[in-house]
């Protein structure tokens, strides 16, 4: 017979909504092993495909149900820098989940039956988080001779700087805030992923040697050429996608319009949700609007839900949404998540036009009903609006979540660095150079808005690249 | 990030203006004029933008001149020489496109006239002729008067009360002045009431005006889009597309609201602290 899957513990949705703790408490080791064993162990294991750096599930899962904890995180760090953060925000029910063999062929994701690989991997990594556990430094003295600049401290630029400095070579990296950890910082809020987890990769890294310079913007306070000239070997951005995209509707400039980066720095990144303790203001909406289906839609909704409860507020917060929930981008558990905490979802809905009071604030957002149609270029089917369905749906606060583009400032400042049409860099697919030599890139700066774990597996092909080509330099 | 100089340049009842000159090389050897730094007091703090007053290459250091207006600006009045910001970062923006138009006139308003000075300067150095209006409430609250007479070819003092100079508006001296020359450019910065005025007198006398605008920022790298303002209808980031723009094309009414988004949090803050 076959067992059921392990529901991992969260905290009660009414009690979570007054705070920004973790909600999800992961698994006791029991737990754990209960899990680990409804691995069929297959011969074929398919899962491993749908993990995009490749981990070997099979084996990891292998070492949890022998209790060999430590070989089980060793065995992720292979090929994932950062398991207790993938572990918590990879998208898992579109990638490893989905490829499990217990996933019903045909299924748009994973199938509740399918192993949850990634709370299995979260807790391995949490293990080793606890126990300080360190990935292999094989440093070699012919690499530190070298110095490599990394341009952006999130996913990519962390997972390079790692891979760097565990074989010896000296790492700066710049990073344009007072704080660390690009996205994961100022974007996914800490109820996903805790601040500690966070700091423990970081501290880490500086234990290996990485050195952080906060605010220091590259383009601005110094080019590329002259870090070259102040003698950095190689280049690596990690710039990420941090401009946010609008909709180019009338009234969008209203005040309490926020786009989902504003909105998410203010209270992630300057914990605006502790003022007046922590300085920096974020307004509160008795009718909030959340426009978007993605990750960042559900992370500003549920984020705009829990500055109500805080605030002694009724919960009044809804998601619009073009398309339907089985179009959304987002991860499923972050759609169940929100449900379960009383985000409202209005699905085939296109916002038309913001209408605001005397002094200037949103009041109302005028939209139009929409059907959905052919599928378009991302394979999803298209919205349709239906003809004479406007309608108003009250609204003091709004955040537009409908998606961000590669961030400019550099960009801008390097006109030799060659960009897309979506200004992303362009780079070589296998050693992730860029057209200036010896500069590389990876992340969202390159594929556009996309996982920790694909910036993560670009900035790991970058780092090999940089490696064997400090290796041949070495020799000369 | 240390302080390594402060000076009161003006104190009005009880409310300073001050000036920081802070170290920080790297900003120094690269900020143009019109360029800014957003800056944190504290890890508690709220960022916020400053514009570049000047910059000493050799020394290494920067300088911010301020009014202590809000609650953060009014935390920032209080560290003093030695004290280090908890974040500096810059410089910022693009710097004001500097060439020679010819005939300038800068007009300056309350502590915007701080903002004039690296732009007069720099204009004064590509050869332009530079007629500089100045405007304050009173004599006491009028700052930077020495160094912007050397820098300028001509300068004209307004003050609301006429306790200085002429009574009456810098627009009541920016019309003479066109009514009777030709002038190729004018530059603007102080508060939005009197940058609006200077924009409808400009275009009543068809003069090229650039203003530089003081729009709310929280990154200020162009990822949060707080500080988009309207410009001849479209949607413009002050951080990264100005915060120069063409004043011509600024929607005033707009910018004036949004950057009373938060006066109901900035009037509790301020008396919470006061309070204690």
């Amino acid at each position: 017979m076959k067992k059921e899957p392990i529901k991992v513990r969260e905290a009660p949705a009414e009690i979570r909504v007054g705070n920004f703790e973790e909600v999800v408490k992961g698994y006791s080791e029991e737990e754990a092993l209960l899990e680990a064993s409804r691995c069929l162990q297959c011969k074929n294991p398919v899962c491993i495909s749908g993990c995009p750096v490749g981990i070997d599930i099979k084996k990891f899962i292998y070492h949890i149900t022998q209790k060999d904890y430590q070989a089980a995180y060793f065995t992720i760090r292979e090929k994932n820098n950062f398991p207790s953060i993938c572990g918590r925000v990879c998208p898992a029910e579109y990638q490893c989940r989905k490829t499990c063999i217990f996933t019903k062929k045909g299924f748009p994701c994973a199938s509740e039956q399918a192993i949850n690989i990634h709370f299995l991997e979260c807790f391995a990594g949490d293990y080793g988080k606890n126990n300080n556990l360190g990935v292999p430094v094989e440093k070699k003295e012919e690499f530190s001779k070298f110095k490599v600049a990394v341009v952006g401290s999130g996913p990519a630029g962390l997972c390079c700087a790692g891979e760097l400095a565990r074989k010896g070579v000296k790492v700066d990296i710049f990073e344009s805030l007072h704080k660390t950890g690009g996205v994961l910082r100022y974007g996914i809020p800490p109820f996903r992923l805790p601040w500690d987890v966070l700091d423990f990769e970081i501290n880490y890294l500086k234990k290996l040697g990485v050195n952080f310079i906060t605010n220091f913007l590259i383009g601005k306070v110094k080019t590329i050429k002259e870090l070259f000239n102040q003698g950095y070997a190689k280049v690596f951005l990690g710039l990420g996608a941090g401009v946010p995209s609008f909709l180019g509707i009338k009234g969008e400039n209203l005040c309490n319009i926020y786009s989902v980066n504003e909105f998410l720095t203010r209270v992630n990144l300057m914990s605006a949700y502790r003022f007046p303790e922590f300085h920096t203001p974020v307004n509160i909406g008795k009718n909030v609007l959340i426009v978007g289906g993605g990750n960042t839609a559900m992370d500003s909704a549920r984020v705009a839900l829990r500055l109500q409860k805080i605030n002694g507020l009724p919960l009044n917060t809804t998601v619009i949404y073009r398309r339907t929930e089985i179009e959304m981008p987002a991860r499923r558990l972050e759609i169940e998540h929100a449900r379960e905490e009383g985000i409202k979802f209005e699905f085939l809905v296109q916002p038309k036009e913001f209408i605001g009071n005397e002094e200037g604030f949103v009041k109302r957002l005028v939209c139009l009903k929409a059907k959905l149609g052919e599928p378009d270029s991302s394979g999803r089917r298209r919205p349709v609006i239906i003809g004479g369905s406007e309608f108003e749906l009250d609204c003091d606060l709004c955040v537009i979540a409908v998606g961000l583009k590669a961030n400019q400032v550099l960009i801008n400042a390097t006109p030799e660095l060659k960009t897309d049409k979506y200004s992303d860099v362009i780079v070589d697919s296998e050693s992730m150079e860029s057209s200036i030599k010896g500069v590389f890139a990876g992340g969202d700066i390159v594929g556009g808005e996309g996982t920790v774990i694909e910036a993560m597996g670009m900035a790991k092909k970058a780092s090999r690249t940089i490696i064997d080509e400090l290796s041949k330099k070495g020799e000369e | 990030m240390k302080i390594i100089n402060k000076k009161i340049i003006n104190d009005v009842g009880g409310v300073k203006i001050i000036q920081l000159d802070i170290a920080s090389g790297d900003i120094a050897s690269k900020a143009l004029a019109g360029q800014f730094v957003m800056l944190m007091v504290n890890d508690k703090g709220e960022r916020i933008p400053l514009t570049l007053v000047n910059t000493d290459k050799s020394r290494g250091t920067v300088s911010l001149i301020f009014q202590e207006a809000g609650f953060t600006t009014q935390s920032l009045g209080k560290l003093n020489s030695g004290d280090a910001l908890y974040s500096l970062v810059g410089p910022l923006g693009h710097p004001t496109e500097i060439k020679r138009y010819g005939r300038v006139i800068l007009v300056g308003g309350g502590v915007g006239i701080a903002e004039i000075l690296p732009v007069a300067r720099a204009l004064k150095g590509a050869g332009n002729h530079i007629t500089t209006i100045l405007g304050s409430r009173n004599k006491e609250l009028l700052i930077l008067e020495t160094e912007l007479k050397s820098a300028s070819d001509q300068i004209y003092i307004m003050t609301d009360d006429g306790s200085y100079g002429r009574k009456g508006f810098t627009t009541d001296m920016l019309k003479e002045l066109l009514s009777k020359d030709k002038y190729d450019l004018i530059y603007s910065v102080g508060p939005i009431p009197m940058m609006k005025r200077v924009v409808l007198v400009s275009r009543e006398y068809n003069t090229k005006i650039l203003v530089s605008l003081n729009a709310l920022m929280v990154d200020a790298t162009g990822m949060c889009g707080c500080c988009r303002v309207s410009v001849f209808g479209e949607v413009k980031f002050s951080c990264v597309d100005g915060p120069d723009f063409d004043g011509a094309g600024v929607d005033w009414e707009e910018l004036e609201k949004r950057n009373k988004v938060y006066s109901v949090q900035e009037k509790h803050i301020c008396n919470l602290f006061s309070a204690s």
